[in-house]
């Protein structure tokens, strides 16, 4: 089962894009899938296997901000548990423990990853590709938050051309068991299949399915990846 | 100083010009930088003033029907080239001056970004604003959509004569409750609207994203509506009382020669603000009727015998409305075009937003419709976005004027190719479309028009 975490509130840069992705990579696999709309006021449904969530204007930051805590005990089981969780942009902020905004405001986050975040007055833009463990992953960075990984967190990549968390240390993401978080919208899952292939498999595995994934003819979506690699910030 | 500014302006232009460069920008930069003055002091001798045309999507078409419509009777200049920065209101203004700073126009209607239009009324109290929408656009330039609707308010507070606002855009209705009318320089709030059967043809910016129905809150009654659209045209009522009940409205209906709900929408919003001079209705309706479609919006061009439409898409509302010509139209070969250059927006996630199965064949489903094909920069991606959607793609060809061709050779003899192109991709497919309009008809460029 995917989980859409606030379909309605945090959907800007096309992130819907990636449940999309790995609903069709599932069904073109034959494999049985349901995606349920989590939104505010509801519960995550306790048979979840992937957690998605996107990123949000402010406004729609602040209208989440209460019932994202009322989540809170949820979400912090759910990932002791391995539930695989992909939060862009706003929602990995709010997985991390607090975000300073500009004017000082204190917005608190889940605790799910050990990060916090401080609004900035720039914005950190552009095409960004990064190196991961399952290949490279291609996506658009866009957000004036800047995000610092604590001890127990460690980053998804290191960033080579784009900026990252937070344009200074060079790393982007964050990756903490079955829980990653990313700046990269694009949706990132688009170009980056065998990223989205790792987090179905992770999910699988956990639930004991030792299914190998059926290989899928991803030409198309490598060879948009490096054009967008090679495209100017 | 006028005189001064007028001949560095139109000797930069004539310079582009005999370079066969068809510059909007530069002059007008110049001159801003030159003579900051010049353009609010040209400007306040219009006897009409300027009006201000701004939002998201239809500001170029909806800039050329109400200039149409107070060109019945009056002398209208306009920047009706695209180039919507304040630059390009200074090149459209030097340009129709005489060389001795005359500014030979009555009014002038200005179509700017919504970033632009609040520095232009910053220097240039405009007597007339006319907003249309806020949808999401590409993002990564001016920030958030909220962002968007407090520059439009600016842009609403500096109007002296009149405000015309679309009520069925919750972020433009809530200009006009901040706002009161008159506002605090005086200018009363008008408003424009679609009848409710036709509500569900524009989404909002809520709609597309949530599914929430937004509340139109407590914007007044409509001084012009699109009461009615189909294949005969839109039927547009005006009353300065409430359009939508008036018996004695003036309605006519109007064969527009720009397709789709959205420009019979756009020609609503000309109306409205047009009434606001002192014009007869049927003038306005005449001027609506006169309008062809702006550069790219819709236009067309006969090439072999196939009828090839041109469609600029820009962001998630402006295609999902576009992609409505494949059901109308039910073309042969449909070519999409996305680059990503700084004008197209660098981010293409957007594309994510548009629902393509809704109107284009999916797997599986009957092969009646049109093959599709994509080009441009991001070629690649756009297909990539078509597979997800399970819409088959039967060429992935970067060289735009490669795919426009191999899709009008694949087309029927009279068949029907319709392109939509993002900004930088439909300058260069339009000059390419011209081209082979006048190579395969001898007697010189055509641009059909539907």
């Amino acid at each position: 089962m995917l989980a859409h975490l606030y379909p309605h509130e945090m959907n800007i840069y096309g992130d819907t894009g990636n449940v999309l992705v790995l609903r069709r990579r599932l069904e073109w696999r034959g494999l049985a899938v349901e995606v349920v709309p989590v939104g505010v006021g509801t519960a995550i449904p306790p048979t979840t296997d992937i957690l998605l969530g996107g990123g949000g204007q402010d406004a729609a930051q602040g209208e989440i901000g209460a019932d994202v805590l009322t989540k809170g005990p949820d979400l912090r089981a759910m990932a002791a548990d391995g539930v695989v969780m992909l939060a862009i942009c706003g929602m990995y902020q709010l997985l991390g423990h607090e975000f300073l905004t500009h004017d000082g405001q204190r917005i608190p986050g889940v605790d799910v990853l050990d990060v916090v975040t401080r609004g900035s007055d720039t914005r950190l833009i552009g095409n960004h590709a990064v190196d991961t463990a399952w290949g490279q992953i291609v996506g658009y960075e866009n957000h004036s938050g800047l995000t610092e990984l604590g001890p127990a967190a460690s980053a998804l990549a290191a960033t080579s051309v784009g900026k990252g968390n937070n344009g200074i240390d060079r790393t982007e993401g964050c990756l903490t068991n079955n829980v990653i978080g990313t700046y990269l919208h694009g949706p990132v899952l688009a170009k980056s299949p065998a990223f989205a292939d790792e987090l179905i498999a992770r999910a699988l595995r956990r639930r004991g399915d030792e299914i190998d994934l059926e290989p899928l003819d991803d030409a198309v979506a490598l060879r948009a990846a490096v054009v967008a690699a090679g495209r100017p910030r | 100083m006028a005189v001064l500014a007028v001949w560095v302006g139109k000797i930069v232009l004539m310079a582009l010009r005999l370079g066969g460069r068809s510059g909007n920008a530069l002059p007008g930069l110049i001159v801003e930088k030159l003579f900051p003055r010049y353009l609010p002091r040209a400007l306040a001798r219009l006897p009409h003033g300027v009006v201000v045309v701004s939002g998201t999507n239809g500001k170029t078409t909806t800039t050329k029907m109400l200039a149409a419509a107070l060109a019945q009777k009056f002398t209208v200049l306009t920047n009706d080239t695209g180039s919507n920065f304040v630059r390009g209101a200074i090149t459209a203004t030097v340009d129709a001056s005489s060389w001795t700073g005359r500014l030979r126009a009555d009014v002038a209607v200005f179509e700017l970004d919504e970033a632009h239009a609040v520095r232009f009324v910053e220097v240039v109290a405009p007597q007339r604003v006319l907003l249309l929408n806020v949808m999401r656009d590409q993002l990564d330039r001016f920030g958030e959509i909220d962002t968007t609707a407090r520059l439009l308010r600016t842009v609403a507070q500096a109007a002296t004569v009149a405000v015309a606002l679309n009520r069925d855009d919750p972020r433009i209705a809530a200009i006009g409750t901040d706002l009161g009318t008159p506002n605090r320089l005086g200018a009363e709030v008008v408003w424009f609207g679609v009848a409710p059967a036709l509500r569900g043809l524009f989404p909002t910016d809520e709609e597309l994203y949530s599914g929430a129905q937004p509340d139109p809150g407590s914007a007044g009654p409509v001084q012009a509506q699109l009461r009615d659209w189909g294949a005969g045209g839109a039927t547009i009522a005006l009353s300065p009382g409430d359009a939508a009940t008036d018996p004695d409205a003036s309605v006519d209906t109007i064969a527009l020669r720009a397709g789709g709900a959205h420009n019979a929408q756009n020609a609503a919003a000309a109306a409205a603000i047009a009434a606001t001079f002192d014009l007869a209705p049927d003038l306005i309706f005449a001027g609506l009727r006169a309008v062809e479609p702006a550069f790219g919006r819709g236009q067309s061009f006969t090439i072999d015998g196939r009828t090839v439409a041109l469609h600029l898409v820009k962001n998630p509302a402006g295609f999902r409305q576009s992609l409505r010509a494949v059901e109308g139209e039910a073309p042969d070969e449909v070519v999409i075009a996305i680059n990503d250059d700084y004008a197209d927006g660098r981010d293409v996630s957007w594309l994510w937003d548009v629902d393509f199965a809704a109107h284009l064949p999916g797997t599986g489903t009957d092969s009646s419709g049109p093959a599709v094909r994509t080009t441009g920069v991001r070629a690649a991606d756009m297909a990539v976005r078509l597979r997800y959607d399970d819409v088959p793609v039967a060429d992935i060809q970067p060289a735009l004027a490669l795919a426009v061709d191999a899709a009008i050779a694949a087309a029927p003899a009279a068949g029907r190719v319709l392109v939509f192109a993002t900004y930088t991709a439909m300058w260069s497919l339009h000059e390419h479309l011209v081209d082979a309009a006048a190579a395969s008809d001898g007697d010189g460029p055509k641009e059909a028009t539907r």
